[in-house]
């Protein structure tokens, strides 16, 4: 019990010294914006490895986040294999392929006015349907082996990129299209100097969506049948042997790819459209 | 809209006719096997010799014999009319003339996707109004609260980057763990996991588009409810909220459609019904027009609920005033 009641006072303490930092007289600097989130999840870390422990919670359930720690640690080199199975294999191939195919088939779809007209509506419409229920008849066409996965990976991102570049083709304006003609500049030229750098904000805001999509399909489809090995394989495989410490090891390491993944096309977006209003410094 | 009707249904007639023409070339193998076992000739002779010989070339030297393409029991690609009768053999014909059906029985069949359907959707909708209630009142309590603002809107964020979904099986396993079934009715026993992970799935793009909407307001509006001298609740209930709703639906469409997603998944641990576990028994059973049938049902839902939610957009927009 003074275990739960300690993790309140930390819970307490912590809102308090947050509240502080985030109404005082720094809160706009840099190193309090970063201060206070991680304040706020080293509390819960703290209060969840308490309240765990205090209330003697079983480990089937939930188990402390040292315990989760230690399973992490402990078992480093299947979880790296996991990782390069669901991320590098399924994962970013499909990613790789679906990013290179939306990007024709959109130059193709923005030339072809019959097209626009006829495939994006299609294209808009798939992009809302639940695309990662074809995971069980691809795993059949493609095996079990990552190629299943990666297949899944190009039906999910291809529609909401499709849509995305399409619609950054078209944003640019009249007069930025007659200057270029007044260059003397014919249909490819147009497109790689302007169009396309214009569309590069659109582009990237398909790939972030695509990039979550992309492990959230390799996973997904690993559920419907995997090697031994693979993030969604060692989720299903752990939860069946009731091995929590182990199924969140591996929940943590695809947060952490999707988190890393996700800041290195921020990065990326910074140096190449460091022109659009958005990147501007404040 | 009628400008586009043609070209829409170009695309469309594209897609049948690619797919009709791929069941081919997927289904050759199988479609030779049981041509060959009713006696006729194929042209490598031998099974073994077959299954080295390239996919074209086994279809171009049995042109002939392709006719059982379309109409293979557990082919490999069933075709879009067999899929069509599937569907209506497990929706109509199941729930009128089956012996389980609701004609004869007066309960909906298990055996149907009506029945599976429903099981999806009503986990679907009661996670989403879970995910979206929780994710207004925090995005209200965001707005408020600087702390909280600093500390949770960051985490938020990240929580977008990460496969959220990863977590359904335990989440399932453990809720049933937990045992809901002792002191719950059975049928909401069983919608509850899913629906909490429907409700965490559509949790995150109501709670981020909510905070955009609930500080759209302008300095101007903000103002002036300052002259008027007006609390902080009447600037939530007469300024900030009419200001967000346009963002709310804008996320509304996400959150369903991402509701049914997390339905589906969360349905695959536990074979206790829904889309997800009849796609699952499919795999398992080989049965792959039940795959599709419930694939194209899960499609169809997705589409009704996100027009749905369209549509009281538009209604409510225009009640509103606001220019679309």
């Amino acid at each position: 019990m003074t275990l739960v009641f300690t993790a309140l006072v930390i819970w307490a303490l912590g809102w308090a010294f947050n509240a502080r930092l985030a109404n005082g007289p720094h809160a706009d600097t840099r190193a309090v914006r970063l201060a206070v989130p991680v304040i706020f999840g080293l509390t819960i870390l703290v209060m969840w490895e308490l309240i765990v422990r205090g209330m003697e919670v079983p480990g089937v359930i939930l188990p402390p986040p040292s315990a989760i720690g230690a399973t992490f640690m402990g078992n480093l080199p299947i979880l790296w294999g996991d990782f390069t199975q669901t991320i590098l294999k399924g994962g970013l191939s499909g990613f790789a392929i679906g990013a290179c195919a939306a990007m024709l088939v959109a130059i193709l779809v923005d030339k072809v006015a019959f097209l626009k007209r006829g495939l994006l509506p299609v294209g808009n419409f798939m992009a809302a349907l639940p695309v990662v229920g074809i995971a069980p008849i691809f795993v059949m066409w493609f095996g079990f082996g990552w190629h299943s996965k990666a297949a899944v990976v190009v039906a999910m991102v291809f529609f909401p990129l499709l849509v995305n570049i399409v619609a950054g083709l078209q944003d640019t304006s009249a007069m930025q299209r007659d200057l270029m003609r007044t260059y003397g500049a014919g249909y490819w030229h147009t497109l790689f100097k302007l169009r396309l750098p214009s569309a590069l904000p659109f582009i990237f805001n398909g790939l972030k969506i695509a990039i979550t999509l992309s492990l959230v399909g390799a996973i997904v489809a690993e559920f419907f049948g995997s090697p031994t090995q693979g993030l969604g394989f060692r989720i299903s495989a752990s939860v069946g042997q009731l091995a929590l410490d182990m199924v969140w090891s591996a929940i943590l390491v695809a947060a952490l790819a999707g988190s890393v993944l996700y800041g290195v096309l921020v990065i990326v977006e910074k140096g190449l459209t460091f022109w659009h209003p958005s990147q501007r410094q404040q | 809209m009628m400008r586009n009707l043609v070209p829409v249904l170009t695309v469309i007639a594209a897609i049948f006719a690619i797919w009709y023409i791929a069941c081919v070339p997927m289904n050759v193998r199988e479609v030779l096997t049981q041509v060959e076992r009713e006696g006729a000739v194929i042209v490598p002779p031998q099974a073994a010799e077959r299954r080295d010989a390239g996919t074209w070339g086994l279809v171009f030297n049995n042109i002939s014999h392709l006719g059982p393409s379309w109409s293979m029991e557990r082919a490999k690609l069933p075709s879009p009319h067999q899929v069509a009768t599937e569907i209506w053999d497990s929706t109509v014909t199941e729930e009128i003339y089956g012996r389980r059906g609701i004609m004869r029985s007066g309960t909906l069949s298990n055996r149907s996707l009506v029945y599976h359907g429903s099981v999806t959707l009503n986990a679907t909708l009661l996670g989403f109004i879970i995910g979206t209630g929780a994710g207004i009142l925090l995005a209200i309590g965001i707005v408020h609260s600087r702390t909280m603002d600093m500390s949770v809107m960051p985490w938020a964020i990240v929580s977008q980057t990460i496969p959220i979904i990863a977590l359904a099986p335990m989440i399932i396993v453990v809720l049933y763990s937990i045992g809901l079934d002792r002191f719950l009715p059975e049928g909401l026993a069983g919608m509850i996991p899913k629906a909490v992970i429907s409700a965490y799935l559509s949790f995150f793009p109501v709670l981020v588009g909510m905070v955009k909407g609930l500080r759209s307001p302008d300095a101007m509006q903000m103002d002036q409810m300052r002259t008027y001298n007006a609390s902080k609740g009447a600037v939530l209930t007469k300024l900030r909220l009419p200001a967000s709703v346009p963002y709310l639906f804008a996320s509304l469409k996400v959150g369903i459609a991402a509701s049914l997603v997390g339905a589906i998944v969360g349905e695959l641990p536990v074979q206790r019904g829904g889309l997800g576990a009849r796609m699952l028994a499919g795999t398992y059973y080989g049965q792959t027009a039940q795959i599709w049938a419930a694939l194209i049902v899960a499609a169809a839902l997705a589409a009704v609920l996100v027009f749905l939610v369209g549509r009281i957009e538009r209604r409510t927009l225009r009640v509103m005033g606001v220019q679309t």
